[in-house]
């Protein structure tokens, strides 16, 4: 695709190289992910977890920035004409265009939901963050630095939750279970690789997430133990984020995130 | 963020303060020492700043509202992070305060349950509805803004953890009031649309936050007591006047109008003088008649009641743990 046919204020039209689509599926994972958790700002079961859960948002929306910003380099360095900035990435995209996993865009649901799904996304983010601290690429090492610390925080903070729900009051463990048997099938997507970005896997600039699918398990299965919930893996798996393909929940969340760039096209905030 | 100068002093008569204990407490308050958790106070002076201190904790709780409503709308991402974050220190605030509070001997449970049953008092200015981007940034210039005036003498408040916790509350209420006019000076420095969108809010916003000062000082009938005890320190009028003078120039480098056709400078004393403020609006407002005053209660009512599963799970949780421990 070419940046000719963007039109002031409409979707760009992303030159995508294996490392960009890359740099911006971890990005729209941070971005949605933090969106959602924002969400729930002034409706939270107490006052502490409303102050942990804009947290969370915070880290993961500053996550998103950095990405988004690097993205923005990458594809300046290649066409300087097109001036692109962190923000035509998050608003001025059409879903098709995001590359999240669909783990992140599901809904908030109740609490046990929002935590289930956060644990099962922090476990691999940590994990993958962690495994980046040693690729070849500086910013990417860098971001995974930053990261990491951020995200052992997040893992520790659902899983202590996913462990009290779950054996908490017959209610909350009938909630976390629930919401554990309804997310679960999303879970293995993020260990999805794609093809073209195995040259660069190989030569060490970024990490397969395939090779941590291992520990993700155990590490879910530990946490579930704890919990006393049971966890059966599924046979077959949720996919398609990553080439774009969504579920309904995510027009949603681009319309109301995406509102004034879009109504008022060419305004600077 | 929000306290209100809503003459809340206790009027209820003293019952038996011993009058040597009272000159001690008043002597150490005249020395501008601070009354601490352990020392003796009068009944009245630990109703008076339970309460108020209250109504400013309630204040931070629901002013997380109005301007929650435009998180997920905001419109860059660094206009997003920050409006998450200045949201989150509201809700700091609130528990600092509440904890300021449960040091007179009152529990948070106890005054959260007064919030919910609607039987406690929070900022009028919440009850005003968030309709364009620019209400955000109204809220923090003006809203804040106005909170300021209200809180910097509360910084030197004769009761300690109350005077402690208000300067850490002012340090970050003077960034919100910051951001919040960099917001406006975004908007009405860019196109036709954003400028008008930045006029309507604050024609919407002015006059609820002058009335943000409370009643005028001649309807004001308790404020002498909390002066005495260096609870207060400005009335009412003085506070709302160094606002006015403080803003006014503002809004006029922006090119903005002020919505009231008789405000004019005097130039004998160098303050703004303003027209008739509607209070018939703002007592209608604290009877719980604003424009959203059943929408702030139901929404922290329902947070309240929707959480209730996940706090009985940590107990229970907490309550096996300590079982398992000592078995």
């Amino acid at each position: 695709m070419s940046a000719i046919c963007e039109v002031p204020g409409g979707n760009i039209a992303v030159a995508e190289t294996p490392m960009l689509r890359w740099v911006l599926a971890y990005a729209d994972d941070a971005l949605i992910l933090g969106h959602r958790l924002s969400e729930w700002c002034s409706r939270a079961p107490s006052m502490e977890e409303d102050m942990a859960l804009a947290n969370l948002g915070l880290d993961l929306l500053g996550q998103a920035r950095f990405l988004y910003s690097h993205a923005a380099t990458l594809e300046n360095a290649a066409q300087p004409a097109l001036e692109r900035s962190e923000d035509d990435y998050a608003y001025r995209r059409d879903a098709p265009q995001f590359r999240n996993a669909l783990l992140v865009e599901q809904p908030n649901g109740d609490f046990a939901a929002t935590m289930v799904r956060h644990m099962l996304y922090a476990s691999f983010a940590d994990l993958y963050w962690r495994a980046s601290l040693a690729v070849s690429d500086p910013a990417i090492a860098a971001f995974a630095a930053r990261s990491e610390k951020e995200i052992a925080y997040h893992e520790r903070h659902a899983a202590d939750w996913v462990i009290r729900l779950g054996d908490g009051t017959a209610e909350s463990r009938r909630r976390a279970q629930s919401a554990l048997d309804g997310l679960l099938a999303f879970a293995d997507e993020l260990f999805e690789t794609e093809a073209d970005q195995l040259p660069l896997m190989a030569a060490g600039a970024i990490i397969d997430p395939a090779r941590l699918r291992d520990a993700y398990r155990h590490r879910i299965e530990q946490i579930c133990a704890r919990a006393t919930l049971s966890l059966a893996w599924p046979r077959w798996h949720q996919s398609g984020g990553r080439q774009g393909r969504h579920g309904e929940h995510l027009g949603h969340l681009l319309a109301e995130l995406q509102f004034l760039p879009r109504a008022y096209p060419g305004a600077s905030w | 963020m929000y306290a209100q100068a809503l003459d809340q002093t206790d009027t209820r008569p003293a019952q038996g303060d011993d009058p040597a204990r009272l000159a001690a407490f008043q002597a150490r308050i005249d020395a501008e020492q601070k009354i601490e958790p352990n020392h003796w106070m009068p009944e009245a002076y630990r109703r008076t700043l339970i309460r108020q201190i209250a109504q400013h904790a309630h204040s931070e709780i629901i002013g997380m509202q109005p301007e929650g409503n435009w998180i997920t709308r905001a419109p860059s991402l660094r206009r997003k992070v920050a409006l998450l974050a200045k949201v989150q220190d509201e809700c700091g605030h609130g528990l600092y305060l509440y904890a300021a509070a449960e040091t007179l001997g009152v529990s948070r449970a106890a005054l959260v349950d007064q919030l919910l049953a609607g039987t406690a008092k929070y900022s009028s200015i919440f009850n005003y509805p968030t309709l364009s981007w620019a209400d955000i940034g109204a809220i923090g210039w003006l809203v804040d803004g106005a909170a300021i005036m209200n809180q910097i003498p509360l910084c030197r408040c004769s009761y300690g953890p109350y005077a402690r916790a208000m300067i850490r509350v002012c340090k970050e209420e003077s960034f919100h009031q910051r951001q919040g006019y960099e917001i406006i000076c975004s908007l009405a420095g860019g196109t036709p649309e954003q400028r008008a969108m930045a006029q309507d809010a604050l024609n919407r916003w002015w006059w609820p936050c002058l009335m943000m000062f409370g009643p005028p000082d001649t309807e004001s009938q308790h404020s002498d007591q909390s002066t005495r005890w260096k609870i207060k320190r400005f009335s009412n009028d003085e506070l709302r006047q160094t606002f006015i003078d403080a803003t006014v120039p503002q809004a006029h480098r922006l090119g903005l109008t002020l919505p009231d056709p008789d405000l004019h400078l005097d130039q004998a004393t160098g303050h703004w003088r303003y027209g008739a403020i509607d209070w018939a609006e703002f007592r209608a407002v604290l009877r719980g008649e604003g424009p959203c005053n059943r929408d702030r209660l139901a929404r922290r009512n329902a947070a309240h009641a929707e959480g209730e599963w996940v706090r009985e799970a940590a107990s229970a949780y907490a309550a096996k743990q300590n079982q398992r421990k000592a078995a």
